[in-house]
């Protein structure tokens, strides 16, 4: 398909609001890679990670992304979503690094959240710092958005991590125009989040346009669910209603995908990225408001998380 | 569809984060579960009302206190646009988060206080706003309902401004009177004021002119990356890889690169999407030339008939940001376009007095929030264009040697 790129031409050289961002990250993510030794992108086969993907793609073609990607596994995920991942990496001919919490806890570093369906979500947190400093990562590509989430909304591109890999909100650096400041120590590092201007829509609408493909669970499907905490989660091999809760199939889509423990679906009969559109323009719900359990736990559970190390 | 960045300014109370939240809530661009969690919030902390201002501050210290610590971004768009909203604090220790929450803004909305006026704070955030040379100032004096809706109030407090205004450079000034709280002239014209004729804040925002507000004039490109394939196929791709900072580009224009001075034509310009007839700023492009000429990172590509001013002695508005003052024989990491190197503080000329816009010569240092007049010497030449000209090619940040925090933002001086 030939793009159309703005007006050019015609005297008026506008871009539009989605290749203006575009451009904005692409910017970003070729900044990281000209100053630092040892960028790494986080891929999880979700959405925005891939549309990442795509955008880190278009900043070095012809030439390869220059960094590797990395998952970090739960152990919780879902398999459509980890074939996605396997397949998207081979496809651009990307290093994928894989760092897993299930060997977290093996080796000690971390243990199990007790009870009967236990979330592995913070877990994952020492995963990632551990990860990061065995890699001797100096900057790391997450594909958060300032949408989602109000401490999110409150985070710069470049956000700087000290040796414990902490975040500290109420004093983060100046970031003015397109200057970013990526010095740090050795031990340190910075995370950098090129979709902090995106919205949820703006993420469909690029998968329309550029024809991204996305794990299935995106899309509208039939498949064996309970409710719990107003959500409605899958049966499977992590997670079983108990007594009390009744399972039922229904047709339902993703709008999120995280750890099948604590993420949610939602009904839908959305089956393709265009009706996604329409569906996403018109719900009244956060998509982490309508499907994220770890969220939930109090009003600053993400401010918390993130303090930690969280992505 | 267009895209409008807008940041709010104003001083603490003046209803920075009302307005923000009665703009998104009566545009319907609250979801029902950020809603249900500010109710719940301001409920919990007994507020006669549902607080707005909680939808962007999100940091659990900001709840504590009710006051704005850093800058929060909020989307929302309407049919003829998308905003990028960056509400900013208003106390004066986190000046540099205003400015931060400034630098891209298209527009900023100064915010004042119908009953206290004109503060100190609203002319260092006005001041700030120009320096950072934002293309559209929007007053909107607030809390008209705790004055009655008066007019003469309204009128009183434009007279006021405007006069301060005059003094500063902004090229667009327009003036609201408003209730954040109310919801008056935020979405829809008010009731409460028929003597007002002008539009709602939001119409405003969806109709001000923005595309004149780029540099198209001057082609720059700072080169970020050196794009080789290590691939079969493109063994003698070479490209250079940037986000055009200025002009048009097009194949076939005569370009010359810098430091080098060597010119050369443009081969092509490529994008993922497929080669472009024109490369116009903000985009990302891979630029071809035609020769194979040595070229790395920081270098610039322009025209041999319109360089930038080329230079180690750079002469700057300085915004400090960061608690050790600087000073004279002060050394600090420079970053410019796409290049970091080291400077040294040759002179502070004067230090700006914001409430009366008076020179203080007699100044030896720039404190925390300062602003000033400073010269630099850089260890290699910039490649640069006065600020007013170009607000990338212009501009520059500091960061300490030793702390690597951001410590100072400039604004490059020049001939025009
Ligand atoms: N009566 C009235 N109160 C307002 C109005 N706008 C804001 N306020 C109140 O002023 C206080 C400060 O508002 P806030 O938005 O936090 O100010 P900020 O510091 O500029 O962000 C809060 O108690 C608001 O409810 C208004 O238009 N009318
Ligand atoms: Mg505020």
């Amino acid at each position: 398909m030939e793009r159309d790129w703005g007006v050019a031409g015609s005297g008026q050289y506008q871009l539009s609001e989605l290749q203006n961002i575009e451009a904005q990250s692409i910017h970003i993510i070729r900044e990281v890679a000209a100053e630092f030794e040892r960028p790494v992108l986080l891929f999880s086969g979700g959405k925005d990670s891939v549309v990442m993907l795509r955008l880190a793609q278009k900043a070095f073609w012809p030439g390869r992304i220059p960094f590797p990607v990395m998952h970090i596994d739960t152990g919780h995920n879902f398999t459509e979503v980890l074939e996605f991942r396997d397949r998207c990496v081979t496809e651009i001919g990307a290093t994928l690094v894989v760092a897993s919490v299930q060997h977290s806890i093996d080796s000690g570093r971390v243990a199990e959240e007790a009870g009967p369906n236990p979330s592995r979500n913070r877990l994952q947190t020492r995963t990632l710092l551990d990860a990061i400093n065995e890699h001797r990562f100096d900057a790391v590509f997450g594909g958060a958005r300032r949408d989602e989430e109000k401490a999110r909304a409150k985070e710069r591109v470049f956000s700087f991590r000290d040796e414990f890999g902490q975040w500290d909100p109420k004093n983060q650096r100046p970031e003015l125009w397109s200057l970013f400041n990526g010095r740090h120590r050795s031990g340190e590092h910075i995370r950098v989040f090129p979709l902090s201007d995106w919205t949820e829509l703006d993420i469909w609408q690029y998968v329309v346009e550029e024809q991204i493909d996305l794990p299935s669970i995106y899309f509208s499907h039939r498949r064996h669910v309970f409710r719990r905490d107003g959500m409605l989660l899958a049966v499977g091999p992590h997670v079983s209603p108990r007594d009390d809760e009744e399972t039922f199939e229904a047709t339902v889509r993703y709008r999120t995908v995280g750890d099948m423990t604590c993420t949610g679906a939602v009904e839908s009969s959305a089956s393709s990225a265009e009706d996604i559109v329409i569906e996403v323009a018109a719900s009244r719900l956060t998509e982490r408001g309508a499907t994220r359990a770890d969220d939930r736990v109090s009003e600053a559970a993400m401010e918390d998380r993130k303090r930690e190390g969280y992505f | 569809m267009e895209l409008l960045r807008l940041a709010t300014a104003g001083s603490v109370d003046d209803g920075k984060s009302t307005l923000i939240g009665r703009l998104l809530f009566d545009s319907k661009a609250i979801f029902e579960d950020q809603l249900e969690s500010v109710e719940r919030v301001s409920r919990q902390r007994g507020d006669e009302y549902t607080d707005l201002a909680l939808l962007t501050d999100g940091l659990r210290a900001e709840r504590e206190q009710g006051i704005t610590i850093d800058v929060a971004y909020r989307y929302f768009a309407t049919p003829a646009r998308k905003f990028i909203i960056a509400d900013t604090p208003g106390h004066i220790q986190y000046t540099r988060n205003m400015v931060t929450g400034n630098s891209n803004a298209d527009l900023t909305i100064v915010l004042v206080d119908a009953r206290k006026g004109i503060v100190e704070q609203t002319r260092r955030h006005a001041f700030l706003a120009s320096l950072l040379r934002v293309p559209h100032i929007l007053l909107c004096v607030n809390k008209m309902d705790l004055v009655g809706y008066d007019r003469d109030v309204f009128e009183s407090l434009r007279e006021e401004f405007a006069a301060f205004a005059s003094r500063l450079d902004v090229a667009d000034l327009s003036f609201i009177p408003i209730s954040a709280l109310q919801g008056d002239n935020v979405v829809q014209r008010s009731v409460n004021m028929p003597w007002y004729e002008g539009a709602s804040l939001l119409h405003h925002l969806e109709q001000v002119y923005i595309s004149s507000d780029r540099n198209l004039i001057d082609p720059r490109l700072p080169v970020q990356w050196v794009i080789r394939p290590q691939a079969a196929s493109r063994l003698d791709y070479r490209g250079y890889a940037g986000r055009v900072a200025g002009g048009v580009f097009r194949p076939g224009d005569q370009v010359m690169v810098l430091p080098s001075g060597l010119t050369t034509t443009v081969a092509g310009i490529d994008t993922f999407d497929g080669p472009l007839d024109e490369a116009f700023p903000p985009m990302s492009v891979t630029i071809r030339l035609d020769d194979d000429i040595d070229i790395s990172r920081g270098d610039l590509i322009c025209r041999p008939m319109n360089q930038p001013t080329v230079g180690q002695d750079l002469d700057a508005m300085v915004a400090w940001m960061t608690e050790r003052p600087l000073a004279p024989g002060d050394f600090l990491a420079l970053k410019h376009t796409t290049r970091w190197v080291r400077a040294v503080v040759r002179d502070i000329h004067y230090r700006l007095d914001v409430n009366t816009l008076h020179r203080d010569e007699s100044a030896t240092s720039l404190a925390l929030n300062d602003v000033g007049r400073v010269s630099l010497r850089v260890t290699q030449p910039l490649y640069y264009d006065s600020y007013r000209r170009n607000r990338q090619t212009g501009s520059f940040i500091l960061a300490a040697e030793d702390t690597d925090v951001t410590a100072g933002a400039g604004m490059l001086l020049g001939p025009d």
